[in-house]
């Protein structure tokens, strides 16, 4: 009986003549941007990378760039790539996934090389730069493995940051009062659990919108970590605001290895904890038996009910899950980055936390990168004012969100949610 | 096949029963939400610590202690936002009414532009971004064109309005045209924004010059919204705006046929395409709409109370917006009187800190409780213990909006 | 395993969707449950696989009363369901839908989707099933589909198997192919559920039918039943299955398809190069298996699919390109086939749905402004004339019966001037009292001689409507051949053959 071959659709003589333009076009864009911009706009000096600081033990030799060279190369490659690409979806084929990352890098390497070629001290230090970048990351990816946990389980969180505000909060003042970050620690992933609970039970079990809950809890933590601070914090800062720093525990040997030994073994505890939550959390969504019931539940609950799986339980419990991972995120604030509670910290960190899950695609190690990638721009911020740029930062620091909208609306790759997240799953 | 239906429809109805909870429940829930937030306030009070060193021997120290906290504090808060008993004048006892509704103005404009998009099916969570552009473009007009009066009120105000439904239009086109979820794009565009006026606040044409801050220069006397009540007031004529934004949205959403086709397109977008209607032109429409009633809330702000435009121009007005939308279930009348409470609160919360030390910052607990609860019925009735079995006993079908929606979700097993 | 359930009563509020239900099936049986939609087959079988909990009454399995917290329970009772909407989750694979729930892991918890598919491989080969474990759901046609959902019921030793209307989306061949399996599970011992409202194969295929109507049993009878008596136990009084109308008096041809073709977004053709007309006081049925382009076919028509070319002419005018509310405005009137996505907003009143694409025309609107007395004035009117049953004009349509919610659908495409009258699905789910109203309604517009196109994949509804009947399969048109074309070739024509071969198949048959 050869029913089935019967049955299949005919493939790909029926495929095509539906054509998308959204790469080629934006690759233009890109390519126009480099032209003017990179190219034409070059300055007359050479960029220098730093790779080694000088107290290293190995030394890496600086790279140089002629500003006008690397400009009008990056131009023309990515103008080429634009119109390789144009001429790939005029025939009816698809762009090769390869495309857009060697895109990218080609871009970031023109603009790099623009922008410190155009700053008074055109001369950058490569390894700080890239360190700093991963510093400022890991609270941003701690908040998207929240984001990724609870999306993939079909609820969608945009409490993160209220989470990390919490986890930040808690951790300040358990390990001020204990006298022991650790505890501090422990405390932020269990406060970064309490909003959890709150977007759990109003989402999952009264069906409250999640986008509403988690817009609303926002506010609350905002207003109950602010009121808190301003009394009993600034009452007695030292009893309660006062928190000791996680020290940085360097590894020996490895942490002096140039550029991936301050980013991999030298860092705090928390992250250490972040690299290991990537991983484990990748490996857990995408090979496990835990995993796979998470993903059948954020996909089509109902589908995941039928086979025997508790829906509302498993997302209860991934959301809660989320918020402790979310919690270890908010401690970096007041146990590792500074050492006290202020009202609204986070600053935001919560959204460009989302903003890097979304970038990354719903994967633990996508949202990595993502907010690997969001981290850098901050830091290029920085340290581009003090090599002085003629950059405004305003528009540096609006990269990551610029980005962000350009993924949502399918510029910058194609982005795909959970098919279940944000729907509340109801029986009868 | 019941559960496949209503999984469909329920993002949609539990907006509905948001938008139809009973009063009742609205109310429990400021009542629960203010409980809440003076329990917050007692246990944080001075006194309430050092007489719960002795609770044991002496409770009644303690419980009046935390009484009068909570209380004290609330009463702060009901004078500097109603009436102020202890004033001279007339004219001083009334004046926190005033202030309240000068507060009121920008929220009750911008939860407007949150409920319009609501009630289209979308979350316009970008009202903060949306005042900011509005009063930008209002500020740029009101301090660099010379116009008669009047004349020049008028500019500024549709430059707001236009200013803020440009902010609104990016969402929507994105939306309509690559089905980018305008939850993410307006919370970006917010942090955009903000980045935006930072930059244009160092800029020569918008810089105050002479000024090292990041401010602008005051805005014409003539681009100002005038004082209602006299100098001795900051009630201002964008209250009136307000008003008469409540009524267009009123009329706009129950009596037009936009209106008629936004509520389509909200409610069952699919119905809505195969009627003729366009899906995609309603969620433009409605984020330019909604964008524009944020910018007014701009516009109130610096045209009328600010007169210069800074950074913090927005304050948290477009978040609260969201709440005040909610609690005024994206109707416009409730979206009116929720934005007099929301307004009060905050009016009055000035008053609470200056005079008893409590922050202001209850008022966003309290808020944000407020909504919370009147999201989640069943959770406000159960810890009011009002009866609901008595109800689901009964074979009478249940009459209330919030079962109705349940209802026809479920109604695919009939 | 001998399941026997007794008493089962499920309701919903005030609504009975099931009235103390007795049923007794045996191993190696094939229990029929025959009924209309909303009869409550699916919630019983939903109480039966712990989806929901009975208000009251028992399951016993050999004897023994259970009761079923959730699929879960169901499942290690040994009874598998395959739902009449799959249960399979697009982007994962055949192996992990397969595994999911019952998954293999090695040490620490990871998956270990090797023994899984081994399993598929397995039960594939022993029943001829052909499914690649590694194949994505979402990549599969839908008659694999089913197949997938028969493995994960297998593999987990099921001895009873529920198919809820598992014909619904198969072509006659597949269905065939499907009695063929059940013939095979039935020799091997299982107990088979078959739920349909299908009078034919339910004859075919079943050694017991027991027949239910509105939530109760009505008796269990033998599949010799002629399919009248079948057809009156179901409905609950004598119905003639033959609509009186008169012949047709078709006119001019004033509606024309030419080489129509629609694309989906990926590229597939959903509709490929169909060429048709339909003259003035016709109807002309198109018949066919659901999802072989019927759809996209009338939502081409009415210029709501992006990628559609050919074309099609109303009255001279070309209508392609045009938007829904021009087409609309050309006096095209479009009952969809699924209301309550497409054809009502659920929470606007009875009077808003009357007008919902009419809305900004006069006497309704004047400019920007809606006249709320005309809008109301014309409900209570259509109410009347089209007897639908409401509490008011200002209820929400959502609360109605589907019968009423599809005369208010009928009777705001009725109550125009019409140049073509588009009608998919007019009856499902819908109480026969109301068929035959809606039915009459059909005719009458036909009568008043404008062109009438039907949709259905009921070929009951298709022979009693139609003058002409044009057969899609796979988005191609087979053909159109007159009103009274036998069951047997718009079948084989419904599973891809040309008009002529079919006629040449079917009469070699008979000889």
């Amino acid at each position: 009986m050869s029913v089935a071959t019967e049955t299949r659709p005919e493939g790909p003589t029926h495929t095509a003549t539906v054509r998308n333009w959204k790469a080629p076009i934006g690759f233009g864009v890109g390519a126009l941007v480099a032209l003017l911009v990179f190219a034409l706009g070059s300055p007359a000096q050479t960029a220098v990378f730093r790779i080694s600081n000088d107290s290293d033990r190995f030394r890496l030799a600086d790279v140089a760039l002629p500003a006008t060279a690397v400009g009008w190369f990056t131009a023309v490659a990515l103008t080429l790539i634009a119109v390789y690409a144009f001429l790939q979806v005029r025939n009816g084929r698809k762009v090769a996934r390869w495309i857009p990352i060697v895109y990218g890098a080609l871009f970031m390497i023109g603009f790099l090389t623009w922008v410190v070629g155009s700053a008074n001290t055109p001369s950058i230090s490569l390894a700080g730069l890239i360190a700093g970048s991963v510093t400022l990351a890991i609270p941003l990816i701690f908040g998207s493995l929240s984001g990724v946990l609870c999306e993939r389980v079909g609820v969608v969180n945009i409490a993160i940051e209220g989470q990390l505000l919490s986890g930040a909060f808690a951790a300040a003042v358990a390990a001020s009062i204990s006298g022991n970050a650790y505890v501090g620690l422990i405390a932020a992933a269990f406060a970064g659990t309490l909003v959890s609970v709150v977007l759990a039970v109003f989402s999952i079990k009264y069906y409250v919108n999640q986008i509403i809950v988690g817009v609303v809890l926002n506010v609350l933590v905002s207003g109950l970590t602010g009121f808190l601070a301003s009394t009993l914090l600034s009452r007695d800062s030292a009893t309660f605001n006062s928190p000791p720093s996680l020290p940085v525990i360097s590894i020996p040997f490895l942490s002096d290895l140039p550029i991936i030994g301050g980013i991999l073994f030298r860092q705090s505890i928390v992250g250490y904890l972040m690299y290991v939550a990537v991983i484990v959390i990748y490996v857990g969504l995408f090979h496990t038996k835990w995993g796979l019931r998470v993903r059948a539940v954020g996909e089509h609950p109902q589908a995941a009910d039928t086979m025997g799986i508790k829906v509302n339980s498993t997302r209860f419990w991934n959301v809660l899950l989320g918020g402790a991972v979310a919690g270890f995120g908010g401690a970096f604030f007041t146990l590792v980055s500074v050492s006290s509670f202020s009202r609204d910290m986070t600053a935001g960190a919560g959204y460009i936390a989302l903003a890097a899950l979304i970038f990354g695609r719903w994967n633990p190690i996508g949202a990595f990168f993502a907010a690997l990638l969001f981290g850098f721009f901050t830091n290029l911020q920085y340290v581009l004012s003090i090599v002085g740029t003629s950059v405004p930062s305003q528009f540096m620091a609006m990269l990551p969100y610029i980005v962000t909208i350009l993924a949502v609306a399918g510029l910058v790759g194609r982005s795909r949610p959970p098919a279940a997240s944000g729907t509340p799953y109801m029986k009868e | 096949m019941s559960s496949q239906l209503q999984q469909g429809d329920s993002s949609r109805s539990v907006l509905h029963r948001i938008m139809g909870g009973s009063t009742l429940v609205a109310v429990l829930a400021v009542v629960l939400s203010i409980v809440l937030g003076g329990i917050l306030i007692a246990v944080t009070d001075d006194r309430v610590a050092e007489t719960s060193a002795y609770f044991f021997s002496r409770p009644g120290d303690m419980l009046t202690a935390a009484w009068e906290a909570a209380s004290g504090a609330y009463i702060a808060l009901f004078q500097g936002a109603i009436f102020n008993p202890r004033a001279d004048t007339v004219a001083q006892a009334i004046r926190p009414l005033t202030e309240t509704l000068t507060v009121a103005t920008p929220l009750i404009l911008a939860g407007l532009g949150v409920a319009i998009a609501f009630r289209t099916g979308l979350f316009n969570i970008g009202a903060q971004g949306q005042i900011i552009l509005g009063a930008t473009f209002a500020a740029w007009v009101g301090f660099t064109l010379e116009l008669p009066p009047g004349l020049h009120l008028l500019i500024a105000v549709v430059a707001g309005f236009i200013g803020g439904a440009l902010w609104g239009f990016i969402p929507g086109i994105l939306k309509a045209r690559t089905g980018a979820h305008e939850v993410i794009v307006t919370i970006m565009l917010n942090y955009v924004a903000v980045y935006l006026v930072a930059y244009l606040l160092f800029t020569p044409g918008f810089q105050n010059p002479g000024s090292s801050n990041p401010i602008s220069p005051r805005l014409d006397d003539s681009a100002l919204y005038p004082l209602l009540l006299g100098s001795g007031y900051r009630l201002h004529l964008g209250f009136l705006v307000a008003i008469a934004a409540t009524i267009g949205v009123w009329w706009l959403l129950n009596r037009s046929t936009t209106g008629f086709e936004l509520r389509a397109v909200g409610a069952n977008p699919n119905a809505a395409r195969t009627a003729g209607i366009s899906v995609t032109k309603g969620y433009v429409v409605v984020m330019m709409i909604a964008g524009g009633l944020a910018g007014l809330a701009g516009v109130a702000q610096v045209a009328g109370t600010e007169k210069v435009l800074t950074g913090g121009i927005a304050a948290s007005f477009g978040f609260d917006a969201i709440t005040v939308a909610l609690l005024g279930r994206s109707h416009p009348w409730g979206v009116f009187f929720a934005g007099l409470l929301f307004g009060a609160f905050r009016a009055g919360g000035v008053q609470m800190q200056t005079q008893t030390g409590t922050p202001i910052d209850i008022v966003l607990v309290v808020q944000s409780l407020i909504v919370l609860f009147i999201a989640a019925p069943p959770l406000v009735k159960a810890i009011f213990r009002i009866d609901q079995k008595k109800k689901k006993k009964t074979t009478k079908p249940d009459q209330s909006s919030e079962d109705i929606t349940t209802t026809t979700a479920a109604g695919g097993v009939a | 395993m001998l399941l026997e359930l007794q008493g089962i009563t499920k309701k919903f509020g005030t609504l009975v969707a099931n009235d103390s239900i007795d049923l007794v099936v045996k191993p190696g049986e094939v229990h029929c449950l025959l009924g209309e939609n909303g009869a409550g087959k699916s919630t019983l079988m939903n109480v039966l696989y712990g989806l929901y909990e009975p208000t009251d009454g028992e399951i016993l399995l050999d004897g023994k009363s259970v009761t079923f917290k959730g699929p879960g329970d169901a499942m290690a009772a040994g009874i598998g369901m395959v739902h009449q909407h799959f249960m399979l989750i697009p982007v994962f694979t055949v192996a992990e839908n397969v595994a999911l729930g019952d998954e293999f892991t090695r040490a620490g918890g990871l998956l270990d989707l090797e023994k899984t598919r081994a399993k598929i491989r397995d039960i594939s080969d022993r029943y001829g099933f052909d499914v690649d474990p590694d194949a994505l759901i979402e990549d599969l046609p839908v008659g694999v589909q089913q197949r997938v959902e028969i493995i994960k019921a297998l593999v987990r030793n099921a001895s009873v198997l529920i198919l809820d209307e598992p014909t619904a989306v198969l072509t006659p061949q597949e269905t065939d192919e499907l009695i063929d399996i059940i013939g095979q599970l039935k020799a091997a011992g299982t107990a088979i559920v078959f739920i349909s409202h299908k009078l034919r194969e339910v004859r075919a295929v079943s050694d017991v039918i027991t027949v239910i109507r509105r939530g109760a049993v009505v008796g269990s009878v033998d599949p010799s039943t002629s399919t009248t008596e079948l057809a009156n136990m179901m409905v609950g009084r004598q119905v003639s299955l033959s609509l009186n109308k008169a012949p047709a008096n078709p006119g001019e041809r004033t509606f024309q398809v030419r080489n129509l073709t629609v694309l989906s977004p990926t590229g597939q053709r959903l509709v490929d190069d169909v060429t048709f007309d339909i003259a003035e006081g016709e109807i002309l049925a198109v018949a066919g298996v659901q999802g072989n382009g019927q759809t996209e076919l009338t939502e081409a028509i009415l210029g709501l699919q992006d990628h559609a070319s050919g074309s099609i002419k109303l009255k001279g005018t070309e209508l392609i390109g045009l938007k829904a509310k021009d087409v609309i405005r050309h006096g095209v009137g479009f009952v969809p086939e699924d209301r309550k996505v497409d054809g009502l907003v659920g929470t606007f009143s009875v009077a808003e749905n009357l007008i919902l694409n009419w809305y900004n025309e006069p006497p309704f609107a004047k400019g920007l402004a809606m006249k709320p007395s005309v809008v109301m004035a014309n409900a209570k009117a259509k109410i009347d004339e089209y007897d639908v049953r409401t509490q008011s004009a200002d209820s929400a349509v959502g609360t109605l019966s589907g019968g009423n919610q599809q005369k208010v659908v009928l009777a705001r495409e009725l109550s125009r001037p019409l140049n073509l009258f588009i009608a998919s699905q007019p009856t499902r789910g819908v109480d026969v009292g109301s068929i035959e109203f809606l039915h009459k309604r059909i005719v009458q517009e036909r009568d008043g001689g404008t062109p009438v196109m039907i949709v259905s994949t009921e070929l009951d509804e298709i022979s009693e409507l139609a003058d002409r009947i044009a057969v899609l399969h796979r988005g191609k048109l087979m053909g159109v051949v007159p009103g009274n074309t036998t069951r047997d070739v718009l079948g084989l024509m419904m599973a891809g053959m040309t008009a002529d071969e079919a006629l040449g198949q079917s009469a070699e048959e008979k000889q």
